[in-house]
């Protein structure tokens, strides 16, 4: 009988050809992280826990002292900082689904080394989202009445109903792959407290490599990498409903969830370029996380660069062609007025910057590149700002004879608190992670390799 | 806190209840009858006007009044069966007095700078002259802040009247980002809000739907409890010149308590038409255009809501 590769995969005597040296030197790499936290480790998740433990002492405040003074939001700016945080953060969580299941698809076997990190970003960032928006409630005490009132016709509902599926789909997703690991965590890794290791085997269900249980993981993975790709449009196209569904002039677009999503995608580039670069420096890991990587990422970018300026011509140049009465306060605003500044310094770091620079090859090198797109990670954020904010400062009817705080919504101390801690929740759940279960996928990176896709990790 | 104007209540306007299928006008002050009581006779004649148009004297218990019990009970959620309520705003009387504003501040137990009813000054282009434009919630017909609501804390009640249930709302804001016309506000808390809040709790002449509390979402619910008792609402009575009519859809009829019009009479005369329209949200609250002014348009020369 002749095995084709797929069979040698599935079998299990076979599959002990991974346990060859090399492999074993591979897993002890990519188990590093795992099997050693070092000062500066320890000293960066202190520093994580820390801000989160001041915002839950910000939002501690702000429930318990009054709202008008401890949030800057009035009637016309009512959504502020925590509403473009979490529009944010739903963008960032599509990472997921073009960093793992788009590039798995198509079979681009770069992806391996680097599903798990986009997973896992994907997987922090819909709990925050979460976070941000139960942040900005006027009572959060009441949220259960969302299952006991839910009404199907509000765009809140849907959105509620996409991201809850889509952080199950995504948990899933991380999880199923992560199976073979945790039993690799359970035979390799010593000294680690008892209950690390009871957990392994616990959450490791028994698995044990044979062709049986290989074959159901890869078949369930596939369903769920189709699935998690329209779940991961439509709750970015959902989120961008919450604005287009509203009369607002300067929200009322049909342009708004491709727009959106192409946004969300640029961003989700650019997450996947920083958090690579800091985590193959942080974990040494330059033999995975390779140049390579970053070079197939600065495409990327210029590639999600350009469908990103294109949305954003149509959504302000064609209206600013016209300039009809309706948009004309909030356009001028942002061309020449009170937000220029914001608003060009987004489109240069944003969109131009990353859309220009990694066309050249010097510029798609590791360092390069981590500092364009940590631009981009920042212009995103303000993008969201922007889409948020100055949208409800220019309403059909003129703001008149209000107090000076109504007119100008500038965050308050206690929203940038929360805010900063969400990044730090962020990151710290990104961190633990990589410090409890191997942040790239061993068997998947071994998979590729016997599979003689030596570029994956042998690139030059 | 300023009581209910008695006069402009007992002076006809909106039909309490049917007696005999006759259009009835009748005053607060009458005894009420329990609808499921055999009605006794109060020996206190009331003069009613019927359908085609006769005054009729009948007696004070014939007069089908729902009492204070069912109107707590009318529960917020319904609305005033066979009622379609309904607001007229002459441009040309309004000369920026703001009397509208205190009287429903007062009405509904909120500070400055909370105003249900707003008070704008509007110009439609340069050359055009400038006018003041009072706006309140237009408890549109297609409401676009209940489409919205997640959790159904806001809904349209057969009167007509768009309200929010302050115990159920979660405080998402969505429904303000929905309202094209900022109609909405938003109870942030402000300390001297609570604190006023909290010292009237029990006052009786207040308008009570659903009071604000902190967190939640308010706005002009056109004052349905008073309503129901006859009482026009507070901006109607407290404006000095009369800007503001109210009253019945169905009935035909508007009033701002010294005159009374025919709804529809009144609109085609005076050309009423409905703030942006191409909105397609159909307001309840329609605007005759400020000509032939009643005064000659004046600068407002004060700042009313500076306090933070
Ligand atoms: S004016 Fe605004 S709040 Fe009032 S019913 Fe219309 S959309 Fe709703
Ligand atoms: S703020 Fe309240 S009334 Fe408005 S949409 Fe949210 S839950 Fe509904």
């Amino acid at each position: 009988m002749i095995m084709t590769k797929n069979d040698i995969l599935l079998d299990k005597t076979t599959f002990e050809t991974f346990t060859q040296e090399e492999y074993m030197v591979m897993k002890s790499d990519l188990l590093q992280p795992v099997q050693k936290i070092g000062t500066w480790g320890k000293v960066w998740i202190g520093f994580l826990i820390t801000i989160c433990l001041l915002g839950i002492y910000a939002y501690y405040i702000q429930e318990s002292k009054s709202k008008y003074v401890t949030v800057s939001l009035r009637d016309y700016t009512m959504w502020g900082v925590y509403i473009s945080n979490f529009v944010f953060f739903v963008a960032l969580s599509l990472i997921g689904v073009l960093m793992s299941a788009v590039l798995k698809l198509t079979h681009f076997e770069w992806y391996r080394p680097l599903s798990r990190i986009a997973e896992i970003i994907a997987v922090a960032a819909i709990m925050l989202a979460g976070v941000s928006i139960v942040a900005a409630m006027g009572r959060p005490d009441r949220l259960h009445f969302l299952l006991l009132h839910g009404r199907i016709q509000s765009p809140i509902v849907w959105d509620i109903i996409v991201i809850m599926t889509y952080l199950v789909t995504s948990l899933i997703l991380l999880f199923i792959p992560l199976i073979p690991s945790l039993s690799t965590c359970k035979n390799h890794l010593t000294g680690k407290p008892k209950w690390q290791m009871k957990m392994y085997e616990i959450l490791s269900f028994g698995w044990e490599g044979t062709a049986e249980q290989w074959k159901i993981l890869k078949k369930s993975m596939k369903i769920l990498t189709v699935l998690v790709i329209p779940l991961g449009v439509s709750i970015h196209t959902v989120t961008a409903w919450l604005f287009a569904t509203t009369l607002r002039a300067e929200w009322d677009s049909t342009n708004f969830g491709a727009y959106f999503v192409s946004g969300a995608f640029l961003l989700g580039v650019a997450g996947m370029v920083v958090a690579v670069f800091v985590i193959r420096k942080a974990y040494n890991l330059e033999k995975y996380l390779t140049e390579m990587h970053f070079d197939k990422l600065g495409q990327a970018l210029v590639l999600m660069s350009f469908i990103y300026i294109y949305f954003n011509i149509n959504e302000y140049l064609v209206p600013a062609y016209k300039m009809s009465g309706l948009h004309a306060n909030h356009l001028l605003s942002l061309f020449t007025g009170e937000e220029a500044f914001f608003y060009w310094s987004v489109i240069l770091f944003g969109m131009v910057i990353p859309g220009i620079l990694p066309l050249f090859p010097k510029m798609r090198k590791p360092l390069p590149l981590f500092i364009i797109t940590i631009g981009v990670v920042i212009a995103a954020w303000f993008k969201r700002y922007l889409i948020v904010i100055p949208g409800l400062a220019h309403p059909y009817l003129p703001i008149q004879d209000v107090p000076n705080s109504w007119k100008h919504y500038s965050p308050s101390l206690v929203e940038m608190t929360i805010v900063a801690a969400t990044f730090a929740a962020m990151l710290l759940i990104v961190t633990l992670f990589s410090r409890f279960f191997p942040i790239i996928s061993v068997w998947e990176v071994a998979e590729g390799k016997l599979e003689g896709k030596d570029e994956i990790i042998n690139y030059k | 806190m300023k009581n209910v104007n008695e006069e402009s209540s007992r002076r006809n306007f909106l039909k309490i209840g049917l007696m005999s299928g006759g259009a009835v006008i009748a005053g607060a002050s009458i005894v009420k009858a329990l609808a499921n009581e055999e009605p006794k006779k109060t020996g206190e004649m009331v003069k009613v006007l019927t359908a085609d148009g006769k005054m009729v004297e009948v007696d004070s218990s014939m007069i089908n009044h729902p009492s204070e019990q069912v109107l707590k009970e009318h529960a917020i959620r319904e609305g005033i069966a066979g009622k379609k309520f309904i607001m007229v705003i002459d441009l040309a009387r309004c000369a920026n007095e703001r009397k509208c504003i205190e009287g429903c501040q007062s009405m509904h137990g909120m500070l400055a700078p909370i105003e249900y009813i707003k008070v704008k000054r509007m110009q439609d282009s340069e050359l055009a002259a400038p006018y003041w434009f009072p706006q309140t919630c237009y408890q549109c017909d297609n409401p676009p802040c209940t489409k919205v609501c997640p959790v159904d804390a806001t809904f349209k009640r057969t009167d007509g009247i768009v309200v929010v249930d302050s115990e159920r709302c979660i405080g998402c804001k969505f429904c303000m980002a929905a309202c094209p016309y900022s109609a909405r506000t938003f109870n942030f808390g402000r300390p001297e809000q609570i604190a006023f809040t909290e010292a009237h709790k029990t006052d009786q002449d207040k308008c009570c739907t659903s009071p604000s509390t902190e967190g939640t979402v308010s706005k002009c619910d056109f004052c349905p409890e008073s309503a129901a008792k006859g009482i026009l609402p507070s901006c109607v009575t407290e404006c000095p010149n009369g800007t503001i009519f109210f009253g019945d859809e169905l009935e035909d009829a508007v009033t701002n308590g010294e005159e009374t019009f025919r709804l529809s009479e009144l609109l085609q005369k005076r050309a009423g038409y409905r703030q942006f329209e191409e909105l397609g949200t159909k307001p309840r609250v329609y605007y005759l255009p400020p000509v032939n002014r009643q005064f000659p348009f004046e600068e407002a020369t004060e700042v009313h809501n500076q306090a933070e």
